[in-house]
């Protein structure tokens, strides 16, 4: 019919930048310049380890971005599946190999830094059942092969991440790899059915919990039955919030921050520092700039022809929200603390690796959302 | 096209699921958002506070006592500036090697280096370790001058209580030391201002003005991170001293009073027959209470508890003494009211009186033949006594006794350890000993034998009720917020009311029914003091200036045998424990009175040789010094 609608499709590097989603590009740029001044804070107002680094990942990290957002988002359609493979061997080799620290083994040595493969799958979750749905005739999606095969791509992942013992990535990444489910055209009574199954299996699902999971359930229902052990961090992190008020108390004035009382304080609690610095008017922004990361990604996949690229935005938009949701959730008290860092926030490689990567596959689909994907 | 129709029906579902979602967003967001203004909005207060709670921390400091003083304004019982030795652990490089340095500099002993070990391991490594409480100042500058070698010593300057006239005033004083558990929980304003290192009065005025003298902690706010590390100062909230307290008591006769029943087992009360100001209260011996600061040693410690004289115990408001002779002016008086009586009632005494076979001898042999009142009085006869007691009756002579202060404690609840003494009635007996009275009871008790017991103190105050003309008195060692004035007292006393300050009402105070009786008893006792053959007659002092009159008494600590009465032995010749108590009652100037006291020297031998002679060099030095305490009392009113 039209000229651009051919399968293959190619565009200049002039119109590729051209094409880029600015919005999206400013509010990530304004999230990374805000991450590094509150690493700045957690490291006491000084140019420390965590505040270097944090820098040079964003750095690396960005570019990197951008980087992949030049590949043809048909690239990243035919290189999904082979993506997820390889994330999955990776998993295999931490699982023997892989670098122990605190009690769990998710880490494999890179030389120049550490990575989790269980971050990357977050993504690579998303790209595999977004090329699945892609590729399966809607009438399919409900068959007993198409379930078997998605649940499959859901499961094995999460095996591997559950037995490092990681409970907030593989919830994570079975939350996102639901999305996806969803988005797909699923039948809505398997997802009644299924959250009916769970919640009748969920006091046998406890019994199957590693102590220290169960306690951090039993704190989370009653934060004071252990205030200086297992409640302390929860106690610690809403003090610290409660405490910074309408205004906060004012960038490196976070006293539960520099005077060490914030557990976790440059991971997945670096919204407690920032929400006691910044108070409500600094938390309700940072939520808007969220909201309009997600927005803008929503929109990009509404754009999108290619419903592989409509798929991934949609599930990614998804699942950075749920990173937020379960990351604030679970500071302000609302879930049992589950691991699961804020995205470009928090300090650590693997997860803003996995973030930036997905950001780059939303702006490839920005440059190519013409692109018809066969 | 079915192709394309199916991947336009694929689009469709997922954007309409993906509005679902994207509703399903907006809603979780809200909610967040919903909790974020619960806590930092709405519990925004209960949050700031339990921040602050866990960042600022309170050092409290010990609190600085409150300066006593004498009736001239000298600091009897002060601060002393003291030097202390801590180590911050946490700040030492070789724990060990420091420890053997400050073992050879200050001379630790082993015990005491286990000690340090000990509380390093028990205390924070950021809490300091109080190594000596108390350096000398040779110390202190031998440590300074090593400081360099010595990281982690911190030479420290803070205050101590110290007792500048050492064992002058320790029976009224008392001392503080350190408080155990049950101090500690018994008195919720120690209980509140606690800190280690902080001492409390333990006996005497300390113990008593306690929440007084006790001051406010100075507090030291610090910021404090999660492991209590210290991290900044704030601000700094300064203590008051606790409030000076300005005693009736007057050091120079006080020393003197010690200076006088030197090496002596005993005491002197000195008393303003008018104000009821306690001009000294001196039990000897007395001890250093400054020993007990920074906790006394074993060694010291056992001397004074071993001491046969009896450091330890207040002698002036504990100690019971028989008053003797002291009481005839009492006898004398309760007969005279009773108009059992008069001037010129005479007895002839024969050196004995017998009673139902018993025999009652009087202390000269051979008898002194018919005497007056005032001659028994002045020679102290007994036989006089005992007929005038028979007559009189112990119930009406207890009446007297306890309307002139004995039997009641003095000074009421200044002092945990005073005494009420005893004066013996028929009721008395009955009810205590289920007995019923004897007559030779009487008798002894009209000489001041028997069950009759009294504090040094009580006689000083009765004597000085004798001596303003027969009204009471209310005694007091701490100059209240309205110091009366020694002429207001007097005037209000002789027109016979008295102004009490603590009901602020004037108050009739009159102790007898004719003021003529006590003039009557003054005589006998001046005659006692200036009159030929008197008692205490070799003390006297012409000089009408500072003319005493007084009462001797000699008080029998145990029966004397009838062989022992024979052998009327010389007083070295008896074993100490058995010698009489020497007492003397006095007061002073004959002519317009001020002073009375009261004067014991335990195991002393006889009134007038061990006891009378020391009111005679007392009197001088307490008279010369009125003008200085009339103008004192003037200018300066210290309040409690």
């Amino acid at each position: 019919m039209f000229q651009h609608d051919r399968l293959s499709y190619e565009i200049t590097l002039f119109q590729k930048i051209k094409n880029l989603d600015y919005i999206l590009l400013i509010s990530v740029i304004l999230l990374s310049v805000l991450s590094v001044f509150v690493m700045y804070s957690t490291d006491g107002g000084e140019i420390l380890f965590h505040t270097k680094n944090h820098f040079v990942k964003l750095a690396v990290f960005f570019p990197l971005m951008i980087f992949v957002a030049f590949f043809n988002i048909k690239f990243w359609h035919n290189f999904s599946y082979i993506i997820y493979f390889i994330v999955i061997l990776l998993l295999i080799y931490v699982s023997f190999f892989g670098i122990k620290s605190s009690g769990s083994q998710r880490w494999m040595d890179l030389y120049l830094f550490v990575l989790q493969p269980s971050e990357l799958m977050k993504i690579a979750i998303i790209m595999c059942l977004a090329k699945y749905f892609h590729r399966i005739k809607i009438e399919n999606v409900n068959s007993f092969t198409s379930i078997t095969i998605v649940l499959s791509i859901i499961i094995i992942p999460i095996i591997f991440v559950i037995s490092q013992p990681d409970l907030g990535t593989s919830i994570l990444i079975a939350l996102s790899g639901l999305i996806i489910l969803w988005l797909g055209g699923m039948k809505i009574k398997y997802f009644i059915y299924s959250f009916i199954t769970f919640l009748i299996s969920l006091p046998f699902i406890i019994s199957f919990l590693k102590p220290y999971q169960k306690l951090r359930i039993l704190t989370f229902l009653d934060p004071d039955r252990d205030p200086l052990g297992a409640g302390y961090q929860i106690i610690q992190s809403k003090i610290a919030i409660g405490s910074g008020g309408l205004n906060g108390k004012g960038f490196l004035k976070g006293t539960q921050s520099y005077l060490d009382f914030l557990p976790e304080k440059h991971t997945d609690f670096i919204f407690t520092l920032f929400s006691e610095e910044f108070g409500f008017i600094g938390s309700v922004g940072l939520l808007i700039l969220y909201s309009i990361i997600i927005f803008r990604i929503l929109r990009i996949g509404a754009i999108s022809r290619s419903n592989f690229a409509r798929l991934f935005c949609f599930g990614y938009a998804f699942a950075i929200f749920i990173y937020i949701v379960v990351n604030l959730s679970m500071v302000l008290g609302l879930l049992p603390i589950v691991g699961s860092p804020l995205p470009i926030m928090s300090y650590g490689g693997s997860s803003m690796l996995a973030t930036m990567i997905g950001f780059g596959i939303v702006l490839s689909a920005k440059i190519n959302h013409k692109q018809m994907i066969a | 096209m079915i192709k394309s129709n199916s991947g336009i029906r694929k689009t469709d579902v997922i954007n309409r699921r993906m509005f679902i979602i994207g509703a399903a967003k907006v809603v979780v967001f809200v909610g967040i958002i919903a909790r974020l203004f619960s806590l930092q909005i709405n519990e925004n207060k209960k949050y700031l506070t339990l921040s602050d709670k866990n960042r600022i921390r309170e050092w409290k400091l010990p609190p600085t006592r409150g300066n006593i003083v004498d009736y001239f304004g000298n600091v009897i019982a002060g601060n002393l500036k003291v030097y202390q030795l801590h180590i911050i652990p946490e700040q030492v490089e070789n724990f060990n090697y420091l420890l053997v340095r400050l073992k050879n500099l200050l001379n630790l002993s082993d015990k005491k280096i286990a000690k340090i070990n000990k509380l390093k391991a028990e205390l924070k490594p950021w809490d300091s370790i109080i190594v000596s409480e108390n350096l000398s100042w040779s110390q202190f500058v031998k440590i300074n001058n090593y400081l360099y070698d010595l990281v982690g010593v911190k030479p420290v300057m803070t205050i101590s209580r110290n007792y500048p006239f050492n064992d002058v005033y320790t029976h009224v004083l008392g001392y503080v030391s350190q408080p155990n558990e049950q101090e500690i929980l018994e008195n919720e304003i120690i209980q509140e201002r606690f800190v280690p290192g902080m001492k409390i009065g333990k006996l005497g005025l300390e113990k008593r003005l306690e929440n007084h003298l006790i001051g406010t902690n100075a507090i030291q706010r610090y910021e404090v991170n999660a492991y209590g590390k210290r991290i900044n100062q704030l601000e700094h909230q300064k203590g008051e001293q606790g409030s000076k307290i300005r005693l009736t008591v007057d050091t120079e006769i006080q020393k003197a009073c010690g200076e006088l029943l030197n090496q002596k087992a005993g005491s002197i009360s000195v008393m303003d027959i008018y104000t009821g100001d306690i001009i000294a209260m001196y039990s000897s011996p007395s001890y250093n209470p400054n020993l007990f600061l920074f906790g006394i040693s074993q060694d010291e410690w056992q001397l004074i508890r071993n001491n046969p004289l009896k450091p330890l115990i207040n002698k002036t408001l504990s100690g019971l003494y028989s008053p003797g002779s002291t009481i005839k002016p009492i006898v004398a008086l309760s007969a005279l009211e009773n108009k059992v009586i008069d001037t010129k009632f005479k007895v002839k005494c024969t050196g004995k009186m017998e009673l139902y076979g018993q025999t009652f001898h009087c202390w000269k042999e051979k008898g002194h033949g018919w005497v007056s009142l005032k001659n028994a009085m002045k020679q102290s006869c007994d036989t006089y006594f005992y007929e005038v007691a028979r007559l009189l009756g112990v119930d009406r002579l207890n009446i007297t006794a306890e309307k002139f202060g004995l039997g009641k404690k003095v000074l009421g609840n200044y002092f945990d350890n005073e005494k009420k003494g005893l004066f013996p009635n028929t009721k008395w007996k009955k009810n205590n000993l289920g007995k019923g009275w004897v007559l030779g009871e009487t008798l002894i008790t009209g000489i001041g034998q028997g069950y009759i017991q009294s504090t040094p103190l009580q006689l000083c105050m009765m004597t000085a009720q004798i001596a303003n003309g027969g009204f009471a008195v209310k005694p007091k060692i701490i100059v209240d917020s309205n110091p009366i004035s020694y002429e207001d007292a007097k005037q209000s006393m002789e027109s016979g009311l008295l102004f009490d300050t603590d009901s602020e009402q004037l108050l009739d105070k009159k102790l007898f029914k004719n003021q003529r009786n006590i003039k009557i008893v003054q005589e006998a006792m001046f005659a006692s003091t200036n009159e030929r053959f008197g008692t205490s007659y070799k003390s006297r002092i012409d000089d009408p200036k500072y003319q005493f009159a007084g009462k001797t008494g000699t008080a029998q600590v145990k029966r004397i045998s009838k062989r022992e009465r024979e052998l009327d032995l010389e007083l070295e010749q008896i074993p100490y424990k058995d010698r009489d108590h020497a007492l003397y009652v006095a007061y002073g100037p004959y002519v317009n009175p001020r002073y009375a006291l009261s004067i014991i020297v335990e195991h002393g031998g006889s009134g007038s040789k061990a006891a009378a002679p020391i009111a005679k060099k007392l009197f001088k030095l307490i008279i010369d010094r009125h003008d200085l305490r009339n103008k004192q009392s003037n200018f300066e009113r210290i309040t409690v």
